[in-house]
C-alpha cells in the first residue's frame, strides 16, 4: 500500500485541472465535467483519509457527495438545455444577461 | 510492484484529467472523463474501499456520464475549432499553479488535527466493507441519509420543470 501522501498530492493535481478547466474553457457542458473532475478529487481525498485514519465517516461523506452530484447533474444540464433552447449557444460568453 | 501499479494508474489518470481540459470536441472530453472515474475506482479498490468504487463505477461512469453524453448528443452543437479556450489560459495556468501548492500543503499537513477510529484494514477485510459502511450509514448517519431522499426529490422536480419548453 502506498503512504497517504501520494494520494493525496494526486488528488491535489487532479483538483488543480479541473479548477484550470474551470478556468479557461468557454464549453458549458466542459466546464461542467471540470467539476465533476473537481468533485472526484475531494472523493479521493476523503477516502484517503478515511482508510488512513480508520474512521469510516469520510466514506459516507463520499457517499452523499455522489447523491448530490447527481442531483446536480440532473438540475445543470436541465438548465444548459434550457439555455440553449433559449440562445442556441452553450458558450459561457453569451450567458451575460445579468453582465453589468 | 504496488507502487509501480500505483504509479501507472496515476498516469493514466493525469492525462486522461488534462484530455479533458484541452480536447476541442466535448464528446471525448466525456471519454477521457470515464477514463479518470475508472482510474478513481482503482484508488478506492487500492484503499480498501470495493463498495466506494463499485458505486464511483455505477453512479459516476454510469448514470452521470450517460446523462452527459445524451445531453452532448441532444444539443448536437457544432465544434468550433477557433475558440475553445477563452484568451485567459496563462491566467488559468498562474491560478491553478498557486492554488496547487496551497492545496497540497494544506492537504499533507492537515493529518494530524483529524479524528482517528477503530477501522483496521483487517477488519475491513474480515467483516466486509459493505457491511461496515451500511452500518455506519444507518446508525450514525440515518437523518441525512433520510434527508438526501428529499434532494432526490426536488431535483428530479426541478429538471423536469426546468427542460420543459412551456412553463
Amino acid at each position: 500500500m502506498e503512504n497517504l501522501n501520494s494520494y493525496l498530492i494526486v488528488s491535489a493535481i487532479l483538483f488543480t485541472i479541473g479548477t484550470i478547466g474551470v478556468l479557461t474553457r468557454k464549453n458549458v457542458i466542459v466546464i461542467f465535467m471540470c467539476i465533476e473532475l473537481m468533485l472526484n478529487a475531494v472523493n479521493l481525498t476523503f477516502v484517503a483519509f478515511s482508510r488512513y485514519l480508520g474512521n469510516l465517516d469520510g466514506q459516507v461523506f463520499v457517499f452523499f457527495i455522489m447523491t448530490v452530484a447527481a442531483a446536480e447533474a440532473a438540475v445543470g444540464l436541465a438548465l444548459i438545455i434550457a439555455f440553449f433552447n433559449n440562445k442556441e449557444s452553450i458558450d459561457v460568453e453569451d450567458i451575460n444577461i445579468m453582465k453589468w | 510492484m504496488e507502487t509501480l501499479f500505483f504509479l501507472i494508474i496515476t498516469l493514466i489518470a493525469i492525462i486522461s484529467a488534462i484530455l479533458v481540459i484541452t480536447c476541442k470536441n466535448p464528446i471525448n472530453s466525456a471519454l477521457a472523463l470515464i477514463m479518470t472515474f475508472f482510474c478513481l475506482a482503482t484508488y478506492y479498490v487500492m484503499l480498501d474501499a470495493p463498495f466506494m468504487a463499485a458505486v464511483q463505477v455505477m453512479v459516476y461512469a454510469g448514470a452521470i456520464m450517460v446523462l452527459m453524453v445524451f445531453t452532448i448528443m441532444l444539443l448536437n452543437v457544432r465544434v468550433d475549432a477557433t475558440k475553445t479556450h477563452s484568451h485567459k489560459v496563462v491566467f488559468g495556468l498562474i491560478i491553478g499553479f498557486f492554488s496547487f501548492i496551497n492545496i497540497a500543503y494544506v492537504l499533507v499537513k492537515s493529518q494530524a488535527a483529524l479524528p482517528t477510529g477503530p477501522y483496521s484494514g483487517e477488519m475491513i477485510k474480515k467483516i466486509g466493507h459493505t457491511e461496515l459502511v451500511g452500518r455506519e450509514i444507518f446508525t450514525n448517519f440515518l437523518l441525512p441519509f433520510e434527508i438526501t431522499s428529499i434532494l432526490l426529490l426536488v431535483a428530479i422536480v426541478g429538471a423536469v420543470i426546468l427542460a420543459k419548453k412551456k412553463i
